[in-house]
């Protein structure tokens, strides 16, 4: 592991970020915040996508963790931003780890088209429940920390701030010891060849599961922080474009870099901001040609640009005794 | 002696083409089998139903005695039958040396460490070790994609040797390889696999590495087995020579 990537030096960079809060203009807060929760989410879909399969439907457990931190601050009171960040990581989890398992055997386009499927169910069910507000949703009370009430909008978005980037910040750090362990490699292992990973002796379906899992987690821990953003929950958090979002950032970061994820959030975020503010009718044209720029100039996401493959290309090895080119038959 | 793998009754039809016909084989332990026959005689599909990835229609499929018909290819793998391919499937991605990490890493109980990193530790001193047995160490950390296809058939094979399995299964292993260095290639093949003491069975096409290298040859068309004996017996079969062999020897 390099020194650059250590984990106590990342971590003294969320540590950075969350002190850079406090210089940065007012209004950039909340962009920021907002970034860094769909990041989170992002960063599970690249986790996921290092097995091999795409999910198009996060608003899923993004909207199981959002909904279930609400109902939890509303019935019993519960207003602490890091429990609610706690109880949607697990809500998104929970349903993660029952989902999982039944859908790990599909792949490609049936595994994505399943994921949509599921969340467009729950966002069906989210309609018509009345309890739960129905399309209009329900709001909650202001989030705390610690048993700090944070009255003072400033104070408030800051607070937000600080728990979205340590949140996202350390699942960024667990993300990045994922990619380089032997879990890890297996993973992208499963993406390059699952039958061949079966013949191995390893389950296929068990690595994918498990990383569908750390995706739910981390799409309802960003639910609940888009709740405490916006105090409001309604079932469009489950919607298809809700998710789109999401995989919008996960392709513009590609599966290269953890880093990658934060940025493309972080980017996407602003071209937003910026296209909306000038143009005001034509921002998703503008978001539009971006993505189809960073496809075309960056195919591998914008990670790529500083994450080439360090290969070592260097001297070509000895010669062995079988160097025909590829005759396999097949 | 209970036999290592004991085939009985195998049947198996992909609608009207019958690929394995009453097929019974017994496989004593050591025992390096060769099997013969044209394309689409059944030995790939024999293969396959051994490793688990066909089921039989019917018949039975016992490992040191346990029946293993009805498994999954992991499960068989786990049990000791590892297979290399006709078309070497490895993460294309990779480097060799991660090739072989995943497979040792499989090998030793499927234990995946989020907290150890693959580039560091035992995992990556096995692989090394498997991939200097085929002296492919040079290559270790070059990505497979750039590999020739030769060199990835070894890849594909250490990778099978990962879990020092009781049974080694290779389809064609010196298939894409040149005319030259095909006996230096199963002589590599032969002398690695030989520090485990494995039984072998290998699908092979080219009669003189089949009489220099299998101490028994079961010749398969259309789905039966044709001939089973000693490579000079076999290969000296008429029917063997007809049907097989097109009179090579």
């Amino acid at each position: 592991m390099s020194r650059a990537t250590h984990p106590l030096v990342l971590l003294a960079l969320v540590v950075l970020a969350v002190l850079f809060g406090r210089v940065i203009p007012a209004w950039t807060l909340s962009l920021a915040t907002v970034a860094a929760s769909k990041a989170l989410v992002a960063l599970g879909i690249v986790v996921l996508a290092r097995t091999g399969n795409v999910s198009f439907g996060q608003g899923l457990f993004f909207a199981a963790g959002g909904y279930g931190v609400a109902l939890i601050a509303n019935e019993w009171g519960l207003t602490d931003a890091v429990a609610q960040v706690l109880i949607g990581a697990v809500c998104g989890g929970l349903l993660g780890l029952i989902i999982g398992p039944l859908i790990a055997r599909y792949t490609g386009i049936f595994f994505g088209m399943l994921t949509l499927a599921l969340s467009m169910v729950f966002y069906g069910a989210l309609v018509k429940t009345t309890v739960l507000g129905g399309s209009d949703g329900f709001n909650v009370g202001r989030p705390t920390l610690f048993g700090a009430v944070f009255n003072d909008p400033r104070e408030a978005d800051f607070m937000l701030y600080a728990v979205s980037v340590v949140a996202t910040g350390l699942a960024g750090i667990f993300s990045t010891i994922l990619f380089r362990s032997q879990f890890g490699l297996t993973s992208l292992a499963v993406r390059e060849n699952n039958l061949r990973v079966e013949y191995l002796g390893t389950s296929a379906n068990r690595i994918v599961s498990i990383n569908f899992a750390i995706a739910a987690v981390f799409a309802g821990a960003s639910g609940a922080l888009a709740l405490m953003a916006q105090r409001h929950i309604d079932p469009e958090f489950a919607y298809w474009t809700t998710s789109g979002e999401f995989v919008f950032v996960a392709v513009l970061a590609g599966t290269q870099s953890v880093a990658a994820v934060f940025v493309s959030a972080l980017v996407l975020e602003l071209v937003r901001s910026f296209s909306n503010l000038y143009l005001p009718n034509t921002w998703q044209l503008v978001l539009g040609l971006f993505l189809l720029a960073v496809i075309l100039f960056l195919p591998r996401g914008i990670g790529s640009l500083w994450n080439r493959k360090k290969r070592r290309v260097a001297e070509p090895p000895e010669p062995v005794a079988v160097q025909k080119e590829e005759g396999v038959s097949p | 002696m209970t036999p290592v793998l004991s085939v009985r009754g195998l049947q198996k039809r992909f609608g009207a083409v019958v690929a394995a016909d009453n097929v019974s084989i017994d496989i004593p332990a050591g025992q390096k089998l060769c099997l013969i026959g044209a394309n689409g005689a059944g030995k790939t599909t024999f293969v396959n139903m051994v490793t688990g990835y066909m089921k039989p229609d019917s018949g039975a499929i016992e490992l040191d005695g346990s029946p293993i018909g009805r498994r999954s290819p992991r499960d068989v793998a786990r049990l000791g039958i590892s297979r290399s391919f006709q078309i070497p499937q490895l993460f294309i991605e990779l480097t060799a040396a991660e090739n072989l990490n995943v497979a040792v890493s499989s090998a030793e109980g499927g234990k995946l460490s989020v907290a150890i990193p693959a580039d560091s530790g035992d995992h990556r001193n096995k692989a090394l070790a498997l991939l200097q047995r085929f002296d492919l160490k040079g290559h270790a950390d070059r990505p497979v994609s750039e590999l020739a296809g030769g060199v990835r058939k070894l890849v594909d094979i250490a990778m099978a040797l990962a879990r020092r399995p009781k049974l080694l299964l290779l389809d064609e292993p010196t298939s894409g390889v040149s005319a030259e260095e095909k006996f230096a290639t199963m002589d590599r093949v032969i002398h690695a696999v030989s520090e485990d003491a494995a039984t072998i069975v290998f699908v092979e096409h080219d009669m003189d590495i089949v009489s220099k290298y299998a101490d028994r040859v079961v010749a398969f068309y259309n789905g039966r087995i044709l001939a089973d004996g000693e490579p000079s017996t076999v290969l000296k079969d008429n029917e063997v020579r007809r049907y097989v062999t097109g009179g090579a020897r």
